[in-house]
């Protein structure tokens, strides 16, 4: 049934199927978190400038979240010696880094009216910026071996590597003292954010991931017939 | 067990390992990794921090701020238990106010005075609607949980 995760063949027999109405329900998601943004309210600190959070916070997840897949594609690529996780490390990459650099933009944007300065050297900002770094490598890593073999497990293995940053990014916050505040959403006891605003939040995040699904589609799609020509 | 389960737990156990030993020099390091003392963790620190540059975070003691002309300002900050009286000349960010979250930079004078350059505002995670805030002060159920 999950055969598609693993098999390139499977992957496009599915892909053929699902695409068109994919982009459709992003489209109409997007239109519809756009609307639920505008409409939803003002923050009885921050006012208008809230609304950062929501271009902020689910490029922040998302670039966890592709950093995550990653992972996961990492030690099943050698454990078990799959092709196909190579091919989806490589192609998501990027993604990982465009989310990690609309977080880090948005971020300095919001935190300069509220805080009162672009950027500050505190454990969150640092080490969320130590994962665009890490993207940064992954991409060049994929430039640099003539041998395809060597160049997937140096890159596997570089992302186990760097995959220690993903739990020092989600408890940074709590470790040590540091401007960012804790997290609001995904905390043990009920999310302190209205459900007036939490709602458009998860609408929005719906819709960025389903937008770098899509991209992932099609650059999962180019790399293996990139494979099949070579 | 087959030889791709071996690999696969040996690689599990190898990313356990490393983890585990980052995590232990992240936390043998953490005085250098905290972003700012509170004031009474100051007064704790045997480091000579005098004349360097610190950042101390508390929340900025009610009525204890004083505007004096040519943006000067003067507050003090606390965490309930320790203070500490900020001088600081410049622009404070829209976020400040008495009751709220701070970050100061500047240096100290002893360990009670500090000139700051740089003065942050730290907001905590609550979101909230300004409507239902007006809402809940009708009703007198608005409360903060810091003084």
């Amino acid at each position: 049934m999950f055969k598609f995760l693993i098999n390139p063949s499977r992957f496009n027999k599915l892909i053929d199927i699902i695409f068109r109405p994919l982009v459709i329900i992003t489209s109409i998601t997007l239109v519809v978190s756009l609307v639920l943004i505008y409409f939803s309210p003002l923050d009885y600190q921050q006012g208008l400038t809230v609304k950062i959070m929501y271009i902020h916070v689910p490029s922040a997840w998302l670039s966890l979240l592709t950093y995550g897949v990653m992972t996961f594609y990492s030690i099943v690529g050698l454990a078990f010696k799959i092709p196909f996780s190579f091919i989806i490390n490589k192609a998501i990459a990027p993604i990982g880094a465009v989310f990690t650099l609309l977080c880090l933009i948005s971020g300095s944007m919001w935190g300069k009216p509220m805080w009162g300065t672009w950027w500050v050297w505190d454990a969150r900002l640092t080490s969320v910026a130590i994962l665009f770094i890490i993207y940064l490598i992954i991409i060049f890593l994929n430039q640099i071996f003539d041998s395809r073999e060597v160049r997937e497990k140096t890159i596997a293995i570089f992302i186990l590597i760097g995959s220690i940053n993903l739990p020092i990014i989600k408890f940074s916050v709590d470790w040590w003292n540091t401007l960012h505040q804790p997290a609001s959403v995904s905390k043990l006891s009920s999310p302190s954010i209205d459900i007036s605003m939490l709602q458009p939040l998860l609408v929005m995040t719906l819709s960025f991931s389903l937008i770098g699904l899509i991209i992932a589609i099609l650059r999962i799609k180019a790399e293996i017939l990139i494979r099949k020509i070579n | 067990m087959s030889l791709r389960f071996q690999r696969l737990i040996l690689i599990i156990i190898t990313l356990v390992f490393f983890c585990s030993a980052v995590l232990l020099i992240l936390f043998n390091t953490q005085k250098n990794i905290v972003f700012f003392y509170t004031p009474s963790e100051l007064i704790k620190n045997d480091k000579n921090l005098l004349e360097k540059k610190v950042r101390i975070g508390g929340y900025v003691k009610k009525n204890s701020f004083l505007q004096k002309p040519l943006n000067n300002y003067q507050f003090k900050i606390t965490d309930n238990i320790s203070e500490l009286l900020v001088f600081y000349e410049g622009i404070l960010p829209d976020l400040f106010k008495e009751g709220q979250g701070t970050v100061v930079e500047g240096v100290l004078n002893n360990k009670k005075i500090i000139i700051a350059s740089k003065v942050y505002a730290k907001h905590d995670e609550n979101y909230m609607p300004a409507s239902i805030k007006k809402e809940l002060e009708k009703n007198n159920q608005w409360k903060k949980d810091y003084k």
